[in-house]
């Protein structure tokens, strides 16, 4: 599902201390409580902590509930709600394709280039592809890239951080 | 100090006042029950595992104090999940130690291998899987503050045996004390926010139908003097949900009674018809609710929750407080000075006229009848000792006992509210008891229940923890049968339990127990009293009850409390 097809979505910083098994807590939690997860992307900050950001599908449960429950757990230290349009919110996305003529081939690379992605590396009619951009920037750039015949995609999941303000 | 793993666990179980811990050895946690041996703890042997996890509960309700279990691996672990997710749902104080496979076994199914901190993950306030023996003082020192602190609840910590082990080079340690812990991501807010105890008084200063809805939080918090000085305070009645009973006396003239599906008529329509509900250390259990889009409509909503994640998880409040009930029913009263509520004379005098036509009843025995449990407990509560502890299993026999028992005492009730576990008695009463070797503890039971946990008598008679059993033998698994009665137009399916085995006297004899069958009703006040009588061995009575006695008031599940169903003998008033 298209995130501009869901009501209520809302992405969560979630800082935690860097123990064994606290992705299973947290995710265990949303399985637990019923509530839905579109993306959730992890990694270390420093020594200590690392940063989880989740993006939330509040239709499934009241995001004051979601953000309550998720601070119970005795490893997550703090919760942010990101205002998506202030904060720096990106996502990256890895795509292989066999455009089968060479012709395309040009034509995906004007297509990258228009949203400031990058040709990773092209072989025959096969190439593979990067960007990373706002979330709705990467859907719109695969919806522009399914006619050429995508054979394998990864999302990472949106990261984000406060904005500056 | 050089140590191995397994002396540095029962050090550290001494280094926070650990009196008592309730277990059953096995391979992996062999190596600590080789310290057992030396340490300055009681241990009591169990019959099963789940045994030890429900003593660990009743421990810690009858004395406040966290209930501390170890057992081992794999299907031990597994045994202690129910007793882990009652205590969860109750809030209950507990650290549980599971012995693991040596850590580098992990991940290889070996033998009794469970991934036992991932199955507790979601039954347990928090817990560990210790991957250095250095780390074990400090771990268990957290383990006791996050299960004590903020709203209490169940810690496991996962020890693989190679830490514990003194014959592996794995386990070597050196002890050094606990530092204070530092959990950046725990730290409960005790005092309210002035403003929002503010905003509170004054909606409770200006309500002209308030009731205060005590939830055993306030027992949690130790809170049942501020309760009855708010309550008096104000002249605010109270409902003392099934986790608060004792919270204020059953005999103070505030006290309605227990709300929700089976409570006090009057507690459940005073709420109905309440103006401003005062949740404090309550959390709108369904069980309580009844339908929720019928419950308690025109009243306002002040909620006082130590856990945050209950504000506004059921019922939005109109003011809600995050912080010790204790503390805030404190501020709360400081707050009010010397200010005085509203006249509450017509909903006082609305109260009492529910509580004149619609009192707890039941109807006597036919000459010649089955015993009637009402009366039996009843008999049982005059009998015994006032300040005697009552733990409960689940069922028709619970609804009675915390109806007919006259709590006048915090900490003397003790039951599974959240989970509903069956089994719950025995086990929970061998626990206070061995908490409160002084008090008298009756453990009341039903038959179904008795069968699933009876074997922990065998404990009580061994260990020398002298509970005594109310076994209310109606032959039927009560509640089940009363709902099929109720609502599957009496077919009974699966519910008989009849026998003619087992022959509960001759059982509880086998077990150590004195066992007494009461049959008739002359002989029960005798039984009750040679019972009571008897401090060296555990006691049984079985008390040969009603088969179709139904629990009454009742709310139908999934229908909304104005709708509550009285004893047949009592009519109605058209409901408002």
């Amino acid at each position: 599902m298209k995130r501009s097809q869901m009501n209520d979505v809302h992405t969560l910083a979630v800082l935690v201390e860097n123990k064994a098994g606290v992705l299973a807590r947290v995710a265990g939690l949303f399985a637990r409580r019923g509530f839905n997860i579109e993306s959730l992307a992890v990694a270390p900050t420093d020594e200590r902590f690392s940063r989880i950001t989740i993006v939330v599908d509040a239709d499934s449960a009241p995001l004051d509930q979601i953000m309550k429950q998720l601070d119970k757990l005795i490893d997550v230290v703090d919760i942010t709600e990101l205002d998506t349009e202030s904060s720096a919110l990106r996502e990256m996305v890895l795509v292989r394709l066999d455009v089968q003529d060479e012709a395309k081939v040009r034509e995906v690379h004007q297509l990258v280039e228009g949203f400031s992605g990058s040709v990773i590396r092209v072989g025959g009619t096969r190439m593979m592809i990067s960007l990373s951009s706002r979330p709705r920037e990467l859907d719109e750039f695969i919806s522009q890239l399914r006619p050429f015949g995508i054979e394998e995609l990864q999302r990472t999941g949106a990261i984000a951080i406060p904005g500056i303000d | 100090m050089q140590m191995d793993g397994g002396q540095a666990l029962l050090k550290a179980l001494e280094y926070e006042g650990v009196e008592v811990v309730f277990g059953y050895p096995g391979g992996a946690i062999l190596p600590v029950y080789d310290s057992v041996l030396q340490a300055g703890l009681r241990h009591v042997l169990v019959r099963h595992e789940q045994g030890a996890g429900h003593m660990a509960s009743g421990y810690a309700h009858a004395t406040g104090k966290p209930g501390v279990v170890i057992v081992t691996s794999g299907p031990a672990a597994t045994n202690i999940v129910t007793p882990l997710a009652d205590a969860y749902l109750d809030s209950v104080p507990m650290v549980a130690i599971t012995g693991q496979v040596p850590y580098g076994l992990i991940g290889t199914d070996a033998f009794q291998e469970t991934d036992t901190t991932g199955i507790t993950m979601s039954i347990t306030k928090h817990n560990y899987l210790v991957s250095d023996p250095n780390d074990i003082p400090q771990i268990v020192h957290e383990a006791f503050h996050i299960a004590t602190h903020g709203r209490p609840g169940p810690v496991l910590i996962d020890l693989p045996k190679n830490f514990a082990d003194a014959m592996n080079p794995d386990s070597k340690m050196t002890w050094k004390d606990p530092i204070p812990v530092d959990l950046p991501g725990f730290q409960p807010v005790l005092d309210g926010e002035p403003e929002d105890i503010k905003a509170a008084v004054e909606l409770m200063l200006q309500a002209s139908r308030p009731v205060i809805y005590a939830g055993g939080g306030i027992l949690k918090a130790r809170g049942a003097d501020e309760l009855r000085a708010l309550a008096e305070k104000l002249n605010i009645p109270v409902v003392t949900t099934l986790m608060a009973r004792g919270a204020l006396p059953d005999s103070h003239e505030l006290n309605l009674g227990m709300p929700g599906m089976h409570g006090n008529y009057t507690a459940i329509m005073a709420m109905q018809q309440s103006d401003l509900l005062i949740a404090l250390g309550s959390r709108f259990d369904d069980r309580v609710t009844g339908r929720l889009d019928g419950f308690a409509p025109d009243a306002k909503v002040i909620h006082v929750d130590i856990d945050p994640a209950e504000l506004g998880k059921i019922r939005t409040p109109d003011v809600a407080i995050r912080g010790d009930a204790k503390r805030v029913m404190a501020a709360m009263l400081d707050e009010i000075g010397s200010a005085t509520a509203i006249d509450h004379g017509a909903w006082r005098s609305t109260l009492s006229g529910w509580q004149e036509n619609y009192p707890l009843a039941y109807e006597d025995a036919e000459p010649g009848g089955k015993l009637k449990p009402q009366m039996v407990l009843e008999r049982l509560r005059d009998l015994s000792p006032e300040d005697t502890i009552v733990a409960s299993g689940v069922g028709q026999h619970q609804m009675w006992a915390s109806q007919y028992w006259k709590f006048d005492h915090p900490y003397t009730w003790i039951n599974s509210g959240g989970l509903g576990t069956m089994g719950y008695s025995i086990p929970a009463a061998i626990g206070a008891k061995a908490g409160m070797p002084e008090r008298t503890v009756w453990a009341v039971d039903g038959d179904g229940c008795f069968q699933m946990t009876c074997q922990e008598l065998i404990t009580a008679s061994v260990e020398g923890i002298p509970i005594k059993v109310a076994l209310l033998n109606n032959s039927y698994l009560g509640m089940v049968r009363q709902w099929q009665e109720m609502f599957y137009d009496n077919r009974y399916s699966e519910v008989d339990l009849s026998g003619p085995v087992p022959d509960y006297i001759k059982m509880s004899e086998a077990m150590g127990c004195v066992a007494i069958r009461v049959e008739d009703p002359d002989e029960i006040d005798a039984a009750i009293e040679r019972a009571n009588s008897i401090n060296d061995r555990p006691v049984v009575i079985e008390f040969v009850t009603e088969s179709e006695e139904n629990v009454y008031p009742m709310v139908p599940g999934g229908q909304s409390n104005s709708d509550v169903v009285v004893p047949p003998f009592q009519e109605k008033e058209t409901a408002r």
